[in-house]
């Protein structure tokens, strides 16, 4: 028996699972192999869409559905919560006490955001990470009569690349709609010497950001909230004051996986190939997604491009032939929409060896990320894009 | 290796081998270093990435601390940094 265990039902582990599981159609209605997916809530959350209720009437329970409807029906699901990892006997431990062996594992396990680990982050500032979280900062946006909106990241890497910068975007537009730009400044905050780690996209949004006047800081490392005085400081010496602090939160890699030695601390980002996917120098275990330390962004649509190789290869492995050298060979490939704000986006498409070239932004674009944040239930999960 | 500009008296005290690493992981390990040793101490980081000999010696100037040199690997850039504060 050959069983394939994924832990994590987000795009990655679902896609994954429902991928194999169709190449693996007749081992798995014969007994041969098992696909099983393990996922802490049993609900799969689109991630994305948090941005949207916050900026976009967004409704929190359409950003839900249950995993076991995205799921394949020969795809197993196991709701419960991964304590510990054992390689020696190949074995899963679960929080409910239960154990699960398996040939081949795939770690889809996500990324963990860690506010309080930035003293005074819970009452001074905002994020758009959960979707409480983008609601709080609704409200925020809503009571704010004008000042200074500081706009910051406490840590690489971290979720979607992009955000930050789209949320600078849209809070800008938001204010020349609401008669509040004049009475307002708007500071983006970036901890390296540009606005965006990809040089390309820099250039890209380096001019927005001077057209819509917002100031760009670099080298801006976050280091500490001061609450009594409303300044957010940074590693470099900087002080910056504000009225409304939005702060991309610290990220890490699961906790278990540091613990069960597959994952290096602090970060707990798994070693992962840049071509196979494979963990380590392990020939059975497969990560995905954000839990990779691969240089790439932390998104949606990178697991979606990597599902497939670990698909082929996990398919390949059960039925004793070589992967195929194409659809087993991961590119690097990430195709991700990016909000410019009053209604226009551009597209961010590249791999290890191209760059993005943005294309000038236009409401194309825009309507592109907004149709397929509404499609996304009947395309991605079952692999139809 | 090849010192392009260093102060060869100053050894380091810790040495971040981010090579294979790809920007900003060079500068945001060095980043980690620095909030964690003590003042006065010297790290190397070496990097791959030809963007770190440019982007490194930028972020020390604007946070303070001294650059002790840059010298060229095999493949890499070591960039070693003095914290002053």
């Amino acid at each position: 028996m050959e069983r394939i265990v994924i832990v994590g039902g987000g795009v990655g582990g679902t896609l994954a699972a429902n991928l194999v599981s169709r190449k693996l159609k007749r081992e798995i209605d014969t007994g041969q192999a098992t696909v099983t997916v393990i996922d802490k809530l049993g609900n799969h959350v689109y991630q994305p869409g948090f941005m949207y209720i916050t900026f976009g009437h967004e409704r929190e329970e359409k950003l839900s559905r249950p995993e076991r409807s995205l799921l394949d029906e020969r795809v197993q699901l196991v709701v419960d919560e991964v304590e510990s990892i054992d390689e020696e006997s190949s074995t899963v431990h679960l929080a409910s006490g239960k154990e699960l062996g398996y040939e081949h594992l795939v770690l889809a396990t996500g990324a963990r955001i860690l506010p309080e680990a930035i003293e005074h982050f819970d009452t001074e500032a905002h994020h758009f990470y959960t979707a409480a979280a983008a609601r709080k900062l609704r409200k925020a946006l809503d009571a704010f009569k004008g000042g200074q909106i500081v706009i910051a990241i406490a840590g690489m890497p971290y979720k979607c690349p992009p955000a930050p910068l789209e949320v600078s975007f849209l809070i800008e537009a938001e204010l020349r709609k609401r008669g509040l730009r004049k009475k307002s400044d708007v500071h983006f905050c970036s901890p390296i010497g540009r606005a965006f780690t990809i040089e390309s996209v820099s250039e890209m949004a380096t001019p927005v950001l001077e057209e819509k006047g917002i100031e760009l800081h670099t080298f801006f490392n976050v280091e500490a909230i001061d609450a009594e005085r409303k300044v957010v400081q940074s590693l470099e010496g900087e002080e910056l004051p504000y009225d409304l602090l939005i702060l991309v939160p610290p990220h890490r890699g699961q906790q278990f996986l540091i613990d069960s030695g597959f994952a290096p601390a602090p970060g707990g980002w798994l070693p992962t190939d840049h071509h196979t996917l494979q963990v380590g120098e392990r020939p059975n275990v497969y990560a995905l997604g954000d839990a990779t330390d691969l240089p790439l962004s932390k998104a949606g649509s990178t697991a979606h491009f990597e599902a497939p190789i670990v698909a082929e290869r996990l398919a390949a492995a059960v039925t004793g032939r070589k992967p195929d050298v194409k659809k087993g060979n991961y590119t690097g490939r990430v195709m991700c929409f990016f909000e410019i704000g009053d209604g226009k986006g551009t597209l961010l498409r590249f791999d290890y060896d191209h760059p993005p070239q943005p294309p000038k932004p236009n409401r194309v674009w825009h309507l592109g990320k907004i149709l397929f944040n509404k499609t996304y239930w009947h395309t991605v999960p079952r692999g139809r894009v | 290796m090849t010192a392009i500009g260093s102060d060869s008296t100053v050894a380091p005290t810790r040495v971040i081998d981010a090579r294979g690493s790809y920007c900003p992981g060079p500068l945001m390990e060095l980043i980690r270093a620095i909030r964690e040793e003590e003042v006065g101490s010297v790290i190397a980081v070496r990097s791959s990435d030809r963007g770190s000999r440019i982007d490194i010696p930028k972020w020390i100037e604007k946070a303070g601390h001294r650059l002790v040199g840059v010298a060229e690997g095999d493949g890499y850039d070591e960039i070693v940094v003095e914290k002053l504060h």
